[in-house]
């Protein structure tokens, strides 16, 4: 199959689509589906019916505004969200209203605008298929310019060309790390072992982030895609989504994808007719979050206790059974099909000197608009939390904004005005991380965050080497005595040394980051910690 | 000629045994469809128990220590039933800062039972989870595989009296 021909198809499917005139498309994300859109689905169809085909009622992935769900979007077919009428807070009873309103007037107590800030200052990438097309639909797919760059990789690239596409792209791996992707995948490419492995690390642990199962759950396609670009690429015949269990729909979605891809013809023997071999299969997760490390991740899809083993050897030249393993986060094979798509020039054109294309931020916490949203890196602190999530509730000052879940830390109020970039975060002492964002106000209190971070370390600690395992324990204990006014100066200047210990000796991420919360909170904070100490001890 | 290796009898004739097989089957009795397997016993029965950890570890020719080992390592795995009712408070960074302790607390003093435990009656276990991915929600709560946002005590409480 050669480019043409897949546009034809898609054309084909788009024409089927033709009468279709309205779309109804009702978040089926699992957010909105919790607020109970799966009722709204039904009676809509309802309402709808006998508008028939002109009209479809259609289940899409997430829009974003997570708190506002459940989410409907009027659209005329085939524009985006911000060309649609946006509902908000929809109930069943509604519905009818909604279908009237389809022609005549919009429903005005219902509406929620898309030129507000939330929307319109997203640049959306990743996430651009997300609430606009079906995520069990492999048709709508196709129809939305799906696979076009696996074929055109396929077809008219070598398997150095996509790589040298992907360097020029300077991607950054979108886990956390921020390693140039480009290089690993080069890395791998350059490994002469005859079995290599494509690895979709999908074990979001990090709480309060949720854009990987966002991105699973509105278009599974996109991640097969970009893994499936990335096995001809470094010449990989076999990819596993390691995901976690305790996402059953982004599962189950995955799961109808690879099947609808194989029969499709875009996974399998014979990718889009030609030689190449692709197969993709899942693996569940457990419940660890030290899974999400690589090398306790591989551990796990062997069927192992998840604990992490010393690096190098990279899983790049020493990963799945010893064999050469390309290990990307979800939301980074996300960008690999539009790199390709659009060249690695059009991606470096977006963002900042070092950190190019979008992000994908979990906006959560103490916020007005709770959500998910895409915008170009380099965006700052202020306009993410003022402007785009609306500010905080209550008229309440920003007091800090947690990034990097329990690896990362804080950004006080006073630095809200650093651009959002993986070098710009690591000078105030916390990182991108995946993308969760934590908002907190005045009420919140810094020591309390600090001792829930270690708390959860401790906890999801392997036990695999002393200074995590027991560093750990001992952190949160000093932490614990401290938080409830019963910590002495000694114990501060315990804490102190036992973060250097434990960040200088573990074995893991999860160790070596574990104190992050801990020093950044002491670095912005410290007169809280002060004011809990014993007096006079 | 490679040996025909015996598969060990299914612990019982429970119907539910065959699921079981059928995912180890799938992955050719291999050593590291463990995981998988152990996922697809604890759909069947709610839980591991010594039983079906032996059997599983002698199908796919694994040590039961591996076994054991991997079974308690993951938390997702339970070795002992869990109650007609689960409550699981979500203790994600997003629903702690908006008071998932709180709702921690209540269905502790209204029911007795801590995190992790069910009550004498087998009515309910309380459980918490590492963020469920609902931050939108929070603070979000899963009662039987239902996901409740924006929880208060009162809401909560509420709901899980409703249960029988």
């Amino acid at each position: 199959m050669n480019v043409d021909e897949l546009a034809e198809l898609a054309q084909t499917y788009r024409d089927e689509e033709a009468p279709v005139r309205h779309e109804v498309r009702v978040c089926m994300a699992a957010s909105c589906q919790s607020s109970g859109s799966t009722p709204v689905f039904e009676a809509l169809e309802k309402s709808c019916s006998e508008r028939g085909a002109s009209c479809k009622v259609k289940g899409v992935g997430c829009m974003g505004l997570c708190s506002a769900g459940p989410l409907v979007a009027v659209a005329d077919h085939g524009s985006d969200l911000a060309h649609s009428t946006l509902y908000r807070d929809v109930t069943p009873a509604d519905a009818p209203d909604i279908a009237a309103g389809i022609d005549g007037a919009p429903v005005e107590r219902l509406r929620c605008p898309t030129d507000q800030p939330f929307f319109a200052r997203q640049q959306r990438i990743v996430l651009e298929n997300s609430g606009v097309i079906d995520p069990e639909s492999f048709r709508g797919y196709i129809a939305a310019g799906g696979y076009a760059a696996l074929v055109k990789a396929l077809s008219d690239m070598r398997p150095a060309d996509v790589v040298q596409e992907v360097i020029a792209s300077g991607l950054r791996g979108r886990g956390g790390g921020g390693y140039p992707t480009g290089l690993k995948w080069s890395t791998v490419a350059k490994m002469s072992d005859a079995q290599k492995y494509v690895v979709c690390n999908a074990d979001e642990g990090d709480p309060g982030a949720f854009m990987d199962r966002a991105v699973l759950e509105s278009d599974p396609h996109r991640v097969l895609e970009g893994m499936a670009i990335a096995g001809y690429a470094v010449g990989a015949n076999k990819g596993y989504v390691y995901v976690r269990a305790e996402y059953p729909l982004a599962v189950d979605r995955l799961a109808t994808a690879i099947r609808k891809a194989k029969r499709g013809g875009f996974l399998g023997s014979k990718v889009a007719e030609t030689q190449f071999e692709f197969d993709v299969e899942i693996r569940l997760g457990a419940g660890a979050f030290v899974c999400g490390e690589e090398t306790a991740l591989m551990a796990s899809i062997e069927g192992l206790r998840g604990q992490p083993r010393p690096r190098p050897p990279y899983p790049a030249e020493y990963g799945l059974w010893g064999h050469p393993t390309l290990i990307n986060n979800v939301e980074t094979f996300a960008n690999i099909a539009p790199i390709v798509r659009n060249g690695g020039a059009w991606f470096a054109s977006i963002g900042t000197a070092k950190s190019k294309g979008t992000k994908v931020f979990a906006l959560a916490g103490r916020i007005n608009n709770t959500g998910l949203i895409e915008v170009p890196m380099g965006t700052t602190l202020a306009d993410i939390i003022e402007v785009i999530g609306g500010g905080i509730p209550g008229g309440k000052a920003v007091k800090a904004v947690q990034t990097g879940g329990p690896s990362g830390g804080c950004v006080p109020a006073p630095h809200l005005d650093i651009p959002v970039d993986y070098d710009s975060l690591k000078s105030l002492g916390t990182m991108m991380g995946s993308g969760g964002m934590i908002v907190m106000d005045e009420s919140s209190d810094m020591v309390d965050v600090a001792r829930y971070f270690m708390e959860f370390c401790m906890t999801e600690s392997c036990g695999k080497c002393v200074p995590c395992r027991a560093g750990t324990q001992q952190m949160h204990g000093l932490l614990d005595r401290i938080a409830r006014s019963q910590g002495t100066r000694e114990d501060l200047a315990l804490l102190e040394e036992l973060c250097e210990v434990v960040q200088a000796t573990s074995l893991c991420g999860l160790g070596q980051t574990a104190p992050n919360p801990v020093l950044s909170t002491l670095r912005y904070f410290r007169d809280e910690y002060e004011r809990k100490l014993v007096p006079g001890a | 000629m490679a040996l025909q290796q015996a598969r060990p009898a299914m612990p019982s004739d429970d119907k539910r045994w065959k699921l079981v097989n059928g995912t180890m089957r799938r992955n050719g009795f291999a050593g590291h469809a463990l995981i998988e397997t152990l996922h697809s016993v604890q759909d069947a029965f709610g839980y591991l128990d010594e039983p079906s950890l032996r059997f599983v570890a002698s199908s796919l020719d694994l040590p039961l220590s591996k076994v054991y080992g991997v079974a308690t390592f993951y938390h997702l795995f339970r070795l002992k039933p869990k109650g007609r009712h689960a409550c699981v408070v979500c203790a994600g960074t997003a629903c702690y800062i908006k008071g998932s302790g709180a709702l921690v607390d209540a269905v502790e003093k209204r029911f007795g039972v801590k995190p992790g435990e069910t009550t004498g009656d087998d009515r309910l276990s309380v459980l918490t989870a590492r963020c469920v991915g609902a931050c939108g929600l929070a603070p979000a709560v899963v009662v039987d595989g239902n996901v409740l946002g924006k929880q208060s005590a009162e809401g909560l409480l509420a709901q899980i009296e409703e249960l029988r």
